[in-house]
């Protein structure tokens, strides 16, 4: 549309607004305040709750002013620019009318109601609504519709604003959600009353604006006044989503998302915003040291005794492993330990990868930027499943693909991604394919002016996953997908902790081993920094130090626990798929004994005889800045800049093994990481999703 | 009165028949393929010239509308769309069209759809119409056989017409909720702008226009603009299907001349009131929707569009409801206003939460057992109802409600001081409220 601009006169002031601008736009341009519950920016217009009426001298009727577009409006017959109202009788009239019909058959059971003191309705009913009610008839009542373990709904609240229809169908891609029946009798339901099938569902929840659909694990928790809330940033994929963490004393309540358009939007997966429950359960709140085979509460200081004597093994018989959800400065302090005491066994990659240590962070990391998806004109997935593995960024590739008509490839998994797409093959033979390949997509990545190859980054762990991301890179380099001021060619990770792992550089050292050697026997001692995503089977007799938070894989197998904080509970440092350095805050204290990560290896280096050079959180981050300059760049993602770097040929020794078929890297969504395992709610998700009877559901 | 030799509808009773072979008997597809070979601006232009107004209620004029259309096909076809959902209570004239004169709706299509570049009609037919889907999908296949509509057809114009069956619903006579309805959506009705002519059909240029409207062309074009303007009164020409229902002696469909008086439609083709003009109590002129008249307002009032605009009504669909003085007025506006709560869509608030509301307070007024000020409040319910709705079915219901407080408030007073007489402060309620 053109984006010429309009003059309006709006409450008498002159304001010019682009074209494509709705008339609520252009009078919120000009300072008026509309009320709307229809109405949300991310969603297709409906204009049925008509709240945002206004005044249009000269027309017959007052406007829908989320409907009307500014460039479909006429002069005034003088020639002079329209004039609006957002004041006065005349519109006060009507959304004072719109209100009460509102709020005939809504209940006003705002006492027992978890939206109260956050419902657009109630803020809204006292702004622009009647003092009293003038409807003496009996309410209308709903029932209320299963919609699965996350959304509670108490259907009889509901304005049929449908904004949940139009999330579920354009922004989730499942349709899903319905109104059925007409007039009074119209309800909101699910198909078939069942939960939906999107990992975005609980966004339904900040969507709507009255207490119609609530979080079900919060229901009836706490009041929003009560809450401390704290902007942090999540770690359940390696995406970076931003969220606010609200919490009661020492407990978190909530989570919600924060509106960061370069990462998130303003959605949250499910497993983001209702994984707060595990922060409570299966928590490491004491240090551990097995005693006969038995794990024993004992003090920080009997279990340092008890480390010092595991590491006093010989260097080159110590190992460290750091999991998926390592934070920087944890990550940065163990391994200067680890280099301090001459151990070069460190890794942070999953067993069997061997990317990361050729110095190119550009390799590593996501260079086209979630955002960017939205300037490309094809994209090509190679064994990753961006539903599962990224689910926020997934709904991202949908707008763009609806849209701006993004044409998307696959090859690996062919997995019902909520958009269309042409399925290349499900192996690395697809890959060799591609260059000669006549396809449609083929085609449209040659003849892209912003191509985007994303490699997943489970497909690294394979045999032939150099060969694999080669071959991907030369593949981006033939196609042109790297200019100067487009990175077309990235890596999609899946956990939170690895691309700031890598950048601090937790791979093994001169001639150390990597994951899989150190798990597999013929250690004397094995420090595991919260890895239980790691095949701990063969570590044999090897004496394993587990720091981490929660009790798992990883703390079973344990000989000695250290108990460290998790992400909602320290400020610390992550680095996303993007490369974007981001940083979490502490919204409570950490549970019981447990510490954060980097003081517990501080404390570590002193009782070891190794005093690490610094003291303070701040100075461990000033170390880290000098170490790498990457992270001084809070919030910013490299982007295009590492075009340049990403030029040059990618060499590889191995060659692509063939036929093996690219596996999914996630197989229970729900499931991926020792605080999700520990979550009611999210068992009751896995247990629905397998189609199992929940005991939500039984009770 | 409309002489005979006038009659656009030879066949509306059916005495006739109304196959291919009887409907040319009668003049249908005679010359059709002189006037397409005319083009769409010479055809548009006759039908401006004529005065032809929507038959459909709101009477908006045929030709102008036609011109909305984009002048040439662009990488859109362009669709014309046929509102055959004829639900409007009180309405029956578009039926007896389909049933008895299905060819010259058939001829009206492809005319209208050479006038607006269109190769494709749909008839949207209402869910309850099943003689008449049977009778014009048989006229349909007729005029395929003897090649007059059809790809390569001897009228020159490559032409299809697709009927399709609703299922029932009153919201999908509204234009945009019928395209819905007929892209397979839930009918509800779509934000104006962007208007049909623009985005309609699969969101290309598409017209709605009602059955009638398109009837009559063919023989408005083989007579002549000048003829079919000779009826009527200015701005309000040609000829109009009435259907009559009520309290008169001879209900009855009939076509005549825009403008007669109500007492010459009565007293000609209906036989009078029923117990005598004395007798008449109100009239609503144009279909449930539209308010009702009063018996001395109507009486010698023309039936035409801007008359009845003047009296606070509307010829709407030329549906005339005659009520003697029997009638219980507050009654029979509360069945309509039940209609309209059952019929609404519920996509928007005002009519969604309105319509029902404004139709329980009159199922107390029927009984009495309401208040005075019960009154003045119905009347503002009904006000912020109308005018701020997606589409015209608030309007629609809104009107009767105040047209009736408009005119026979006294009656409703009275209703309600009767009830409470006897009953001063011993309902629950009236305690409690007061």
């Amino acid at each position: 549309m053109s984006d010429e601009l309009f003059k309006l006169n709006i409450d008498g002031q002159e304001v010019e607004v682009p074209r494509s601008y709705t008339l609520m736009q252009a009078c919120e341009e000009a300072g008026a305040e509309i009320p709307r519950f229809c109405y949300h920016e991310r969603l297709s217009v409906a204009g049925n709750c008509r709240m945002c009426l206004v005044q249009w001298h000269g027309a017959p009727k007052p406007i829908a002013s989320c409907a009307q577009t500014v460039g479909d409006m006429r002069m005034n017959p003088d020639g002079t620019p329209p004039n609006i109202s957002t004041k006065g009788d005349y519109v006060e009239k009507a959304r004072n009318g719109v209100m009460e019909f509102l709020l005939i058959n809504h209940p006003l059971d705002c006492p027992i109601c978890d939206q109260g003191g956050e419902c657009d309705l109630q803020d809204q009913a006292v702004a622009y609504g009647r003092a009293d009610s003038r409807y003496e008839l009996n309410k209308r009542a709903v029932e209320d519709k299963n919609m699965g373990p996350l959304v509670k709904t108490i259907m009889t609240r509901c304005i049929q604003c449908t904004r949940c229809v139009r999330f579920a169908a354009e922004v989730a891609g499942v349709e899903e959600i319905g109104m059925i029946s007409r007039g009074e009798s119209a309800e909101i339901t699910t198909y078939l009353e069942e939960s939906l099938t999107s990992e975005l569902s609980g966004n339904v929840i900040d969507l709507c604006p009255v207490g119609a659909l609530t979080s079900k694990p919060y229901a009836f928790n706490a009041r929003p006044w009560e809450l401390r809330k704290t902007e942090s940033v999540d770690v359940m994929d390696a995406l970076g989503s931003n969220i606010r963490v609200d919490a009661k004393g020492d407990a978190v309540m909530r989570i919600m998302p924060v509106i960061n358009e370069e990462v998130n939007e303003e959605w949250l997966s499910d497993k983001s915003r209702f994984i707060w429950d595990g922060l409570a359960r299966q928590r490491l709140d004491k240090s551990y040291v097995r005693k006969d085979g038995k794990l024993t509460a004992v003090n920080w200081g009997e279990a340092f005794e008890a480390a010092k004597t595991a590491l006093s093994a010989p260097a080159e018989k110590i190992g460290f492993v750091a999991g998926d959800l390592i934070e920087v400065e944890q990550a940065k302090a163990a391994l200067d330990l680890a280099r301090a005491m001459g151990v070069q066994n460190t890794d942070c990659r999953p067993a069997g990868a061997s990317y990361g240590t050729d110095g190119v962070r550009e390799r590593y990391i996501f260079n086209p930027t979630l955002l960017g998806v939205e300037e490309a004109d094809a994209l090509l997935l190679i064994g990753t499943n961006p539903r599962k593995e990224a689910a926020v960024w997934n709904a991202r590739i949908r707008k763009a693909w609806l849209w701006n008509e993004l044409k998307v490839g696959v090859i690996g998994e062919a997995a019902d991604l909520t958009y269309d797409y042409e399925h290349l093959g499900d192996g690395p033979d697809a890959l060799k394919d591609l260059f000669q390949r006549d396809s449609e997509i083929a085609e449209a990545l040659r003849n892209a002016e912003k191509p985007m190859i994303i490699v997943g980054e489970s497909v690294l762990s394979r045999e032939d996953g150099d060969a694999i991301l080669a071959a991907a890179h030369d593949y981006a380099l033939e196609i042109q997908a790297i200019k100067d001021d487009w990175a077309g060619f990235g890596v999609l990770h899946t956990a939170a902790g690895r691309v700031g792992a890598l950048d601090t550089g937790f791979v093994p050292g001169e001639g150390g081993a990597d994951t899989a050697a150190i798990l597999s026997g013929g250690m004397d001692t094995v420090v595991l920094l919260g890895a239980d995503e790691v095949d701990l089977s063969k570590t044999g007799d090897a004496t394993v130090i587990y720091v981490g938070s929660h009790g798992d894989a990883g703390a079973s197998k344990a000989d000695i626990i250290l108990p460290a904080a998790a992400y909602t509970e320290m400020a610390a440092t992550y680095v996303n798929t993007e490369g974007r350095v981001q940083m979490t805050r502490r919204a409570v204290q950490p549970k019981g004994d447990a510490r954060e990560g980097w003081a517990i290896f501080r404390a570590l280096s002193d009782v070891v005889g190794r005093t690490l050079p610094y003291d303070s959180a701040d100075a461990l981050r000033e170390a880290l800045r000098e170490a790498n300059p990457v992270f001084a760049g809070l919030g910013y993602a490299p982007g295009a800049a590492g075009a340049e770097a990403l030029k040059q040929k990618i060499s590889s020794s191995g060659s692509v093994a063939g036929g093996a078929p690219f596996a999914a890297a996630i197989d229970d969504f729900y499931l991926t990481n020792p605080i999700a395992r520990a979550s009611k709610t999210m068992a009751e998700c896995s247990l629905q999703k397998q189609g199992l009877e929940t005991v939500m559901a039984a009770e | 009165m409309l002489q005979d030799k006038d009659r656009i509808f030879t066949n509306l009773y059916g005495a006739h028949d109304p196959g291919l072979e009887g409907a040319k008997k009668r003049g249908a597809w005679h010359l059709t393929r002189e006037m397409l070979a005319q083009g769409p601006d010479w055809l548009c232009d006759q039908v401006k010239q004529s005065g032809l107004r929507g038959r459909g209620g709101a009477g908006f004029p045929t030709g102008l509308k036609w011109t909305f259309m984009p002048k040439s096909v662009g990488d859109r076809p362009h669709y014309l769309v046929v509102n055959a959902d004829e639900s409007e209570p009180g309405t029956c004239k578009d039926r007896e069209i389909m049933r008895h004169d299905p060819h010259l709706l058939i001829e009206g299509c492809m005319v209208a759809s050479r006038a607006m570049r269109a190769h494709k009609c749909y008839v949207y037919l209402r869910g309850e119409y099943i003689a008449e889907r049977e009778a014009l999908e048989k006229a349909v296949k007729e005029a395929y056989e003897a090649k007059l509509i059809g790809k390569d057809n001897v009228n020159g114009w490559d032409f299809d017409l697709y009927v399709h069956h609703g299922a029932g619903a009153y919201i999908c006579g509204e234009e945009t909720a019928l395209l819905e309805s007929l892209e397979g959506k839930k009918g509800q009705p779509r934000l104006k702008p962007p208007f049909p002519a623009n985005a309609g059909l699969y969101g290309c240029p598409t017209t709605v226009n009602n059955v009638e409207s398109i009837a009559v062309v063919p023989t408005i074009l083989r007579r002549g603009a000048q003829w079919f303007a000779g009826f009527g009164r200015p701005n309000n020409t040609g000829t109009k299907l009435f259907c009559i229902s009520g309290h008169v002696n001879k209900p009855c469909n009939v076509e005549e001349e825009m403008s007669i008086t109500f007492r010459d439609l009565i007293e000609t083709h209906c036989g009078g009131i029923r117990g005598g003009w004395d007798n008449l109590k109100a009239v609503i002129p144009g279909g449930s929707s539209v308010p009702m008249v009063p018996a001395e307002q109507i009486m010698d009032a023309h039936m035409d569009f801007d008359t009845l605009r003047d009296l606070q009504s509307g010829l709407g669909t030329a549906a005339v409801i005659v009520m003697d003085k029997s009638t219980d007025l507050i009654h029979a506006i509360a069945r309509i206003a039940y209609f309209y709560k059952h019929e609404s869509c519920g996509q928007c608030t005002p009519c969604r939460e309105g319509t029902g509301w404004m139709w329980r307070v009159l199922e107390q007024m029927v009984i009495g057992d309401a208040h005075h000020d019960d009154i003045e409040k119905l009347l503002d319910v009904s006000k912020q109802v109308e005018g701020h709705t997606i589409c015209a079915l608030g309007d629609a219901a809104a009107w009767p409600v105040q047209g009736l407080i408009r005119h026979f408030r006294h009656e409703i007073e009275d209703r309600i001081t009767q009830y409470r007489a006897p009953r001063a402060l011993v309902q629950g309620h009236t305690v409690a409220a007061e």
